[in-house]
């Protein structure tokens, strides 16, 4: 039996002892073994539903499937519904040809639609759950400030922390399922005060607000792991989390978690815990990075091509990753149909898929003037995940453009930033 | 010549053999998905990012790196080729652990009873000292030794 190191409740060691029964007692034990090899004192309670970042179904995680049936037959699931990362594959709104679609169904993603129904019978909140931007309000899963949570996806995670000053560590996959069938978190990291100092202080010195991508980029890649307190944003985004501010900051942490591994964030007079405490937060000993356009441009000048041709013309172009809000949904909208008024065209010029939680595209659809409009501006609009899509090697190797660094960075997709893709996908510019 | 480090035994138990050497950060996803979806006897590494480990072999190795990176997929990776006997036999970090790599190695014990022995904070000393292909043992108090010409 594990003899754990952290401090336990009667009732968590009966369950860890398998008092309640085998399946609970891994649970318990995963989460338990997990908080010691990072020196948690003890469990917290979860206030809030989990996120679960595995949301495809590829055979070669078998072991997580027998893992499942194995809560299942145990009758285990989450106190609370859960919600997932959005789906690998979307083939009405995102067509694809047919062996790469034997590809999707048959070889990467076989075991989908079992693994959705696993899902379901441990919590999924709905099959409208897919998508990493759970905290959207059309979602639901938004957690207070101050509330302990168990997510992985790295996306949420640090928008969960930073923007509405929820508590998750940068969880393993799995293990967020694990935190949520026993409702509880090991304390430590972001779970802690102590934790949630940064040890850098970014000094925003450019000439206006720089591209949300490219600054979370450049965080990312300095400070990695560490918690960054930026000074100087809030200039540009004022002093309230308004729909603009929450939106950028989304695109900012998702950068940053990506391009480093950054799972909080504090913004000058802008993000609650900094409105808090300000400057009490920064270490004594925090270091100091300064950014200022040049520094922007060598950043983005640094992304490697990964393109076999850099001059092919791109085959698909995806906004949207993390999913947009219906903000920025009716923001692109917008400047779909400016750009290709201003270019003289009806239809976009490379093939384009706003991507969103399926909740927000449902309302979005439910506005059947927007809808058409968008439709006529030939993009079409998906709750996939494009990252899983480029996952699939022959969807994977063609030339694909996109305004998501965390896109960038994971697959061959090449990073513009909005105004550029913008042009090239009304025709503006090739 | 024999070279001793200590580090903290996360998954405590001996093992021994060939190191494979990741002097970056090792992507477990980009690394192992390949073999593991070819249903490869033994997985080779398959991250072209990764030049010091691409193209070895993994499966029973003794993989010695800085931490893992890459895709929250990673732990769960880690499991499936534990519970198919393709991982490593050792995990050697000269760092802390990372989550990832942790939940993979916890998983792999609670749920499918294997054992990936893994130590870490074995410091930057070690990931000098270590060479792809050294013999290298490992005791269950987290002292790692490797043999050197």
């Amino acid at each position: 039996m594990y003899s754990p190191t952290m401090r336990l409740t009667e009732d968590e060691r009966i369950i860890l002892e398998g008092g309640r029964g085998e399946a609970l007692r891994k649970a318990m034990e995963s989460v338990v073994r997990f908080g010691d090899v990072f020196g948690a004192d003890r469990l917290v309670d979860l206030d809030h539903g989990v996120h679960l970042v595995t949301s495809f179904g590829i055979p070669l995680l078998g072991p997580v499937f027998d893992m499942m049936d194995e809560l299942i037959a145990a009758g285990l699931e989450t106190p609370e519904p859960f919600t997932v990362d959005p789906r690998p594959y979307d083939f009405a709104n995102v067509p694809v040809g047919p062996i790469e679609r034997l590809v999707f169904t048959k070889v990467m993603y076989a075991k989908q639609k079992d693994y959705e129904a696993q899902l379901r019978k441990v919590g999924l909140k709905d099959g409208r759950a897919f998508t990493c931007a759970c905290y959207f309000d059309e979602v639901g899963n938004v957690p207070k400030r101050g509330a302990n949570l168990a997510w992985a996806e790295s996306s949420a995670v640090v928008y969960a922390n930073s923007v509405l000053g929820a508590r998750s560590n940068r969880n393993s996959g799995v293990l967020e399922l694990m935190c949520g069938i026993v409702g509880k978190a090991p304390r430590f990291g972001f779970l802690t005060d102590e934790g949630r100092q940064a040890s850098w202080i970014v000094e925003l010195k450019t000439t206006g607000l720089p591209e949300a991508q490219l600054l979370g980029s450049a965080i990312g890649m300095q400070v990695v792991e560490d918690v960054p307190y930026i000074r100087g944003l809030d200039r540009y985004l004022g002093g309230t989390l308004d729909d603009r501010a929450k939106d950028y900051l989304k695109d900012l942490g998702a950068a940053s978690a990506s391009n480093g591994a950054v799972g909080l964030y504090h913004v000058d007079g802008l993000t609650p815990e900094a409105k808090d405490l300000g400057e009490a937060l920064v270490r004594k000993d925090a270091r100091v990075y300064v950014i200022d356009d040049a520094e922007i441009e060598r950043v983005k000048a640094g992304y490697p091509m990964m393109w076999k041709n850099a001059d092919s013309k791109p085959t698909r172009c995806f906004i949207g990753c993390p999913h947009l809000s219906r903000a920025q949904l009716y923001g692109w909208l917008e400047r779909l149909e400016a750009s290709l008024s201003a270019a003289g065209r009806k239809r976009v010029a490379v093939p384009t898929v706003l991507t969103t939680a399926p909740d927000v595209a449902a309302a979005f659809r439910a506005d059947a003037a927007a809808a058409a409009r968008l439709e006529a501006t030939g993009a079409t609009l998906s709750s996939i995940c494009p990252l899983m899509y480029m996952n699939n090697p022959l969807c994977g190797k063609k030339p694909v453009i996109t305004n998501s660094n965390k896109l960038r960075t994971y697959t061959k997709a090449r990073y513009y930033t909005d105004a550029d893709i913008l042009a090239m996908v009304t025709g503006g510019r090739a | 010549m024999k070279k001793s480090f200590k580090g903290r035994a996360v998954v405590p138990g001996t093992a021994s053999g060939e190191a494979v050497v990741s002097r970056r950060g090792f992507n477990i996803l980009a690394s192992m998905q390949r073999d593991l979806m070819g249903k490869k006897a033994e997985v080779r590494c398959s991250d072209q990012n990764n030049p010091d480990a691409f193209g070895r072999a993994l499966s029973g190795r003794i993989l010695c790196l800085p931490r893992t990176i890459g895709s929250t997929t990673g732990g769960m990776v880690l499991q499936a080729a534990a519970a198919l006997g393709k991982a490593p036999a050792a995990l050697l970090f000269s760092e802390p652990i990372d989550s990832l790599a942790a939940g993979g190695v916890i998983l792999a014990k609670v749920w499918n009873g294997r054992d990936i022995v893994t130590v870490d904070g074995l410091g930057d000393e070690f990931l000098a000292a270590v060479e792809n292909g050294a013999a290298i043992s490992v005791e269950a108090d987290g002292i790692v030794t490797i043999e050197t010409a």
